[in-house]
Parts: structure tokens; sequence; C-alpha cells
């Protein structure tokens, strides 16, 4: 096993009170495997994948529980600097939004031989040769002359190609995409997707995919773990969880994409909106939202349950919704 | 909510079908200039570069295209917040284009827009009901001073909002519930057209297919016109009678939605539609992709002849000296098939890209 989160609980304190973001989330991702986190806005897929980083902005947030075992050490229980040795080197990130997240007035090569400098304590001629072996890796064309240009002469698609350039320059084990083409167009996406597929496979790397897209999941992913308010609400195997899932949840997400059959007829709306983190309702999270809530669901929160040996539902009525 | 659909337009229906908005050599181009004293122009910024449409009453036209591919400039331009460099806008048959002062106010009222982001197109400190009510200080013949209140509660409703809101700030509702507010804005004034750039890509997948009803829904009780501009192909698809696809300021084919799905014949709509992730991992071994190479050119330097050529598995020598007009293909236009629509490409085929269900 590359990575576990067991039973992870982050909060945040903020002036208005105690936003809990993620509340007892546990997955794992083995080598060569790509998990898939869906989720909405606010639903924690984003801080959990901070907390595994350790760049959680502590305060406001708090981990609060659980431990993060990576190649079998609990990093929660690291000291920064032992942390610092494994994040860049053993794990490393892709970001959404590459423009804000390169240095504006540092120049692509230099970024990119910094890692090379600090973990490797290379010259920074030999980190500037590495830089454009890695750039030619990407498919950056013309590395050699780019190595020197700055992020702002370079487009969206291509920036994203620096970021996984960056991220893939230590051959770390683990890579968390935290809505990695989002922000590019689909004929670029297709391309960024593409490129990162192949480079994992090649290296066999382990690779989290934080994203809100149905259609990127599906074309990537191995497995899948549908986040809702702070919680997973659904694990299971890509293939079965299109054809049958077992959530009202993840049901009304995929309901909600427009198909062909339904043209001109009204789309399938999952009714309301996502909880206030502050004020999570009792019981299931979902439950004020859910076509099938009981009793029980606005009493206690449901345990995820075991649907079969690699799936499992946080629903109660998780037979009746597999079955229609 | 009755009466509000019942109020008549500013002036006499068109018949349904009818041309609406007829759009011909639209051109937008933002001039490059250098010095700072005698400001010397070197160039421009071509965002849209001559692009001819037809909107039909009653109808909705889905205008699709990546980034920098000018779809928002002619949003723009259509609500008359940009002045194009050249081309016409007719509306009714009058140019919009020439109009100022009193008669360019009274089409304005009439074609009506959706922002794309609510968290930035509302005035965070204007309440609800200002925002909603701003229109009618602008129009004051529409709602009489008394009778402004009933009609942005009116709005409220039929937007699926609690009229109670009405002295609420922008911040204290979720991001589809603003995407409401900027549409209760955009009907305030009874528009016979609404131009909606990307009004549901910055809400939650959830909360998207509550706001695309919502505009279906308003769309057969206030007989209105859409321009629906997005990036989203699907959604695109599933609102739209009809589609044009943009690429670098200009439309490279359009047709109904089944014409442009189902029978592409332009290489660049089947390079777009093989790129969208389909949602069905089941698809994921047997379907053909286009992967284009490269980047979109710069609008300051657009290629000659076909801009898509760059960037094109077809491209030859022809394409680089010869603009394709967007037209019905010669290889099409005999019969009577599906392929039959205008596409801009010297070398158009059928190609089917998107998976049958």
């Amino acid at each position: 096993m590359l990575l576990e989160v067991r039973d992870l609980h982050v909060e945040f304190r903020t002036r208005d009170g105690i936003a809990n973001a993620v509340n007892g989330v546990s997955y794992t991702v083995d080598e060569g495997e790509t998990l898939a986190v869906l989720g909405e806005s606010g639903s924690g897929k984003s801080v959990t994948a901070q907390a595994i980083m350790g760049i959680l902005d502590i305060p406001p947030g708090k981990i609060t529980g659980g431990e993060i075992l990576f190649q079998g050490t609990d990093l929660l229980k690291l000291k920064e600097d032992g942390r610092r040795k494994i994040r860049g080197a053993k794990m490393a990130m892709i970001f959404q939004d590459a423009l804000s997240s390169l240095n504006p007035v540092l120049s692509v090569g230099a970024q990119i031989g910094e890692l090379f400098t600090v973990h490797k304590g290379m010259s920074r001629k030999d980190a500037k040769a590495k830089a454009v072996e890695l750039m030619d890796r990407v498919r950056i064309p013309a590395a050699k002359e780019r190595v020197g240009q700055y992020p702002h002469q370079f487009s969206g698609g291509m920036r994203q190609r620096i970021m996984i350039a960056m991220a893939l320059a230590l051959e770390p084990d683990l890579i968390i995409a935290d809505e990695p083409t989002t922000a590019l167009d689909v004929t670029v996406q297709a391309q960024v997707m593409e490129l990162l597929a192949e480079l994992q496979r090649e290296l066999r790397m382990g690779l989290i995919l934080i994203t809100h897209d149905l259609g990127v999941v599906a074309d990537v992913a191995d497995k899948i773990a549908v986040m809702y308010a702070g919680r997973i609400v659904e694990t299971a195997p890509v293939h079965e969880i299109y054809k049958a899932p077992a959530h009202p949840y993840t049901k009304g997400l995929l309901e909600s994409i427009p198909r062909l059959d339904q043209k001109g007829q009204e789309l399938y709306a999952i009714k309301g909106l996502p909880p206030n983190l502050m004020h999570i309702p009792p019981g299931c999270a979902f439950n004020p939202r859910c076509p099938m809530a009981q009793d029980v669901c606005r009493a206690d929160v449901p345990p995820l349950f075991e649907v079969s040996p690699t799936r499992r539902s946080a629903c109660y009525f998780w037979k009746e919704t597999l079955d229609g | 909510m009755a009466d509000l659909a019942k109020e008549a337009h500013a002036a006499a229906p068109v018949p349904a079908g009818e041309p609406i908005l007829e759009v011909s050599g639209l051109v937008k181009h933002y001039p490059l200039t250098q010095g700072i004293l005698f400001k010397k122009q070197v160039g421009a910024v071509k965002a849209v570069d001559g692009v001819d449409f037809v909107l039909g009453q009653g109808e909705t036209l889905g205008i699709v295209g990546e980034s920098g591919c000018g779809k928002s400039t002619v949003a723009r331009m259509l609500v008359n917040l940009e002045r194009p460099t050249a081309g016409q806008i007719k509306y009714r048959g009058e140019d919009i284009t020439k109009l100022s002062g009193r008669a360019l106010k009274a089409v304005r009222r009439n074609i009506q827009m959706v922002f794309q982001d609510p968290y930035t197109s509302l005035n965070p400190r204007m309440t609800v009901g200002d925002i909603i009510g701003e229109p009618y200080e602008i129009h004051p013949e529409v709602a009489p001073k008394g009778d402004r209140r009933r009609k942005v509660q009116d709005l409220l409703d039929v937007v699926g909002l609690n009229p109670e809101y009405i002295n609420r700030y922008p911040h204290q509702f979720s991001g589809g519930q603003r995407q409401r507010i900027g549409i209760a804005r955009g009907l305030a004034l009874r528009p016979e057209i609404i131009v909606a750039d990307e009004p549901v890509s910055a809400l939650d997948v959830s909360v998207q297919a509550q706001v695309i009803n919502l505009l279906d829904s308003l769309q057969n009780e206030f007989d209105l016109s859409y321009v629906f501009i997005a990036h989203d192909l699907s959604i695109v698809r599933h609102i739209s009678d009809r589609v044009g696809v943009m690429y670098l300021g200009r439309i490279v084919e359009i047709g109904t939605d089944e014409q442009i799905y189902e029978h592409p014949t332009h290489p660049y709509t089947q390079a777009l539609l093989s790129a969208v992730p389909v949602p069905d991992p089941e698809a994921r071994d047997h379907r053909e992709r286009i992967i284009l190479t490269g980047d979109v050119p710069s609008p300051a330097n657009i290629p000659s002849g076909c801009r898509f050529r760059t960037r094109c598995w077809k491209a030859q020598e022809r394409c680089a000296l010869e603009v394709p007009a967007l037209a019905v293909p010669a290889v099409f236009r005999i019969g009577d098939t599906p392929a039959k629509h205008d596409s801009a490409c010297h070398f158009a085929e059928e190609k089917r890209v998107v998976p049958t269900e």
C-alpha cells in the first residue's frame, strides 16, 4: 500500500465558528493506481489533499484526528523537516491554476531546476540541463530555447505542462493532481490528461485525481471516492459506479448529466444546495436533498456499508439505490 | 407570476421561427498601439473577424468554442456593450449598430444579458431588490415607481427564489441562487432576446441542472429567444436548437444540433467533440480521439487562408492560400443528407466522433 488515509478529520476555526471540512475520510492508493476523488466545492476533497501534502494552512486549519500512512510512516507524526524531505521528492502536487502557482519573476527553467539544487544538491548548470530534459519529456516544443522564458510567455496548456514537469522532476511515488485541467479548454485538456496518464504508467506512480468532472473520471480513473460534506459517501471501481451507483448523491450527479435521449426534457436536478460546513445536518449530511430520506437518515450518521468486497456506500438504503 | 408572463413585449410579436436577429459580417478589432505620445497602430487583435448568423424567434442558438475564440465578444456586441468595428446586427430588420440615443435605448430593452460569474456581476452593496429593480430606473416606462417592488417580488418568484429575500444582499446567497438573481435582472424589462454568456460554468454540477431547467422553462413561459454561449458541449446540445462552432474569431460550422453533433464535417468540430470526456468508462477503450497538436494561434497574428490549418491534420497548400467560405461544402450540395450544412472547410467530410448510445 502506497498511501493510506485513516479517519482524517480537519476543521477550520473562523470568526463565525468552526467549519468541519473533513469528517472522517479514509482511502487508499496503490502503486500505479489512479484514485479519482469526486466532489463539489466544499466537499473537502482539496483539504484532504492538502493535509496529505502537508500544505494545509494551520491555523486556521487544524487536523483533529486520523492518520496518513505513506509507505508505512504516519506523516502526521513527522516534524516539518521530515515532511519537507518527502514533499516534492516522494510526493508531488499539481495545482489547478498554473499561472498563480508559478513564480512570475523566475524563469521556468530556474523553477524546475530549483528542485534539483535543493533536493539533490546539483549545480545550477546541471539543474538547468535537467530542466530542459524534463520540458522535453512533457513535450514543450523548443525546450532548449524556452527554458529561460517566464510563465507569462507560455499558454495555459504549456504552463500546466510545466507544472507536471515540476511534479515529476524527482520521480515521486505519488502525485496529487487537484483539478489539473479545470482551467483548460477541452482540446488542451485532452492533451494534458493523455500526457499525465502516459507518464504515470511509465513511472508507475500512484495518482490522486481531484475533480468534479464525471467525464474526466470515467476516462482515467481505476477507482473513485465520492465526497460530500467532508465525508466519503461511496467508493467503488470506476466501471461499477457508472453502471449502478449505490448512493443517491452519486446517482443524482450521474443523472444530472445531459444525455442524448433526454433532449427537450427537463434535466434531473438534485434539489437544494450543498450544506454549510458550519451547520452540517444531523444524520446523513445529504438527507435534506435526498429523495429516499427516512427518519433513520435524519437521526444517525450512516457508516460505510460493504456493498461488495471492493465497494462501500454510506447509505442506509444502498440496496434500494443499487436496484433502481 | 401568471400576469407577469401575460404582459406584452414592447412591440408586436415576431411570428415563431422568423428571424428576430440577423448578424452579418460582424467584426471587432482591438488596435495594438506603440509609443506613448504619438500612438501608432502596429496591428490589431482580431477578436471577432467576420461572424454571420440568424436567430429565429423562440429559438436557442448555442455558440461553442474555446477561450479566446471571440464568443464572449460577440455576446457583448449583441447587447451593445461593445461597438463593432464593422458589420451589422439587425434586430427586427433594423441595424442596431447605427442607432444612438433614444432609439438605441429602446432596442437595448429588448436584448438583455445574463453574465457568467454570479460572484462579480452583482453589486455587493446593493440589495437584491435594488439589483433586479435597477433596469426600471433606466426604463421607467416599463414599471411605474409604486409598482416596482411587487414586480421584483414576482420576478424572484419566477426564478424560484423566496420573494421575501428582496432586502438581502448578494453575499447571503449561494452561487446558483446568485445566478437566479442575474436571470431575474435579465428578465425585468421583459426582453425578447436573452444573451447568456456561460451562465452555468461557474456553478457546481448538481446546481447546473437546476439553472438549465429554469432557463428552459422561462423560454416557454416568456416566449424568449436565446443566444447561449458556453464551452460545455453537452449542455449546449441539451438546450440548443442550432449550434455554431467558433474558432479564432469566426464561425467554422453551424447547423442544427443533430447536424453538428452527429454529422460534423469540419475538422475542428470533430476534434472538439472527440476531446470531450464521455462520462462512461466503457467508452474508454473503443473511442477514437483526435488530439490536436499545439495551441490556438494569437488573434493578433491569424494564419493566412484557413485559420485552423496550423493545427489541422488535413491541411494542404490550398488551405494556406484560400480562405474557406462558410457555406454548404460542394460535396454535400446534392441530395439531402444531414451533412448538408454550413462548414468552412475545403476538405469537409463527415466523420462521426460522438459514440452512439
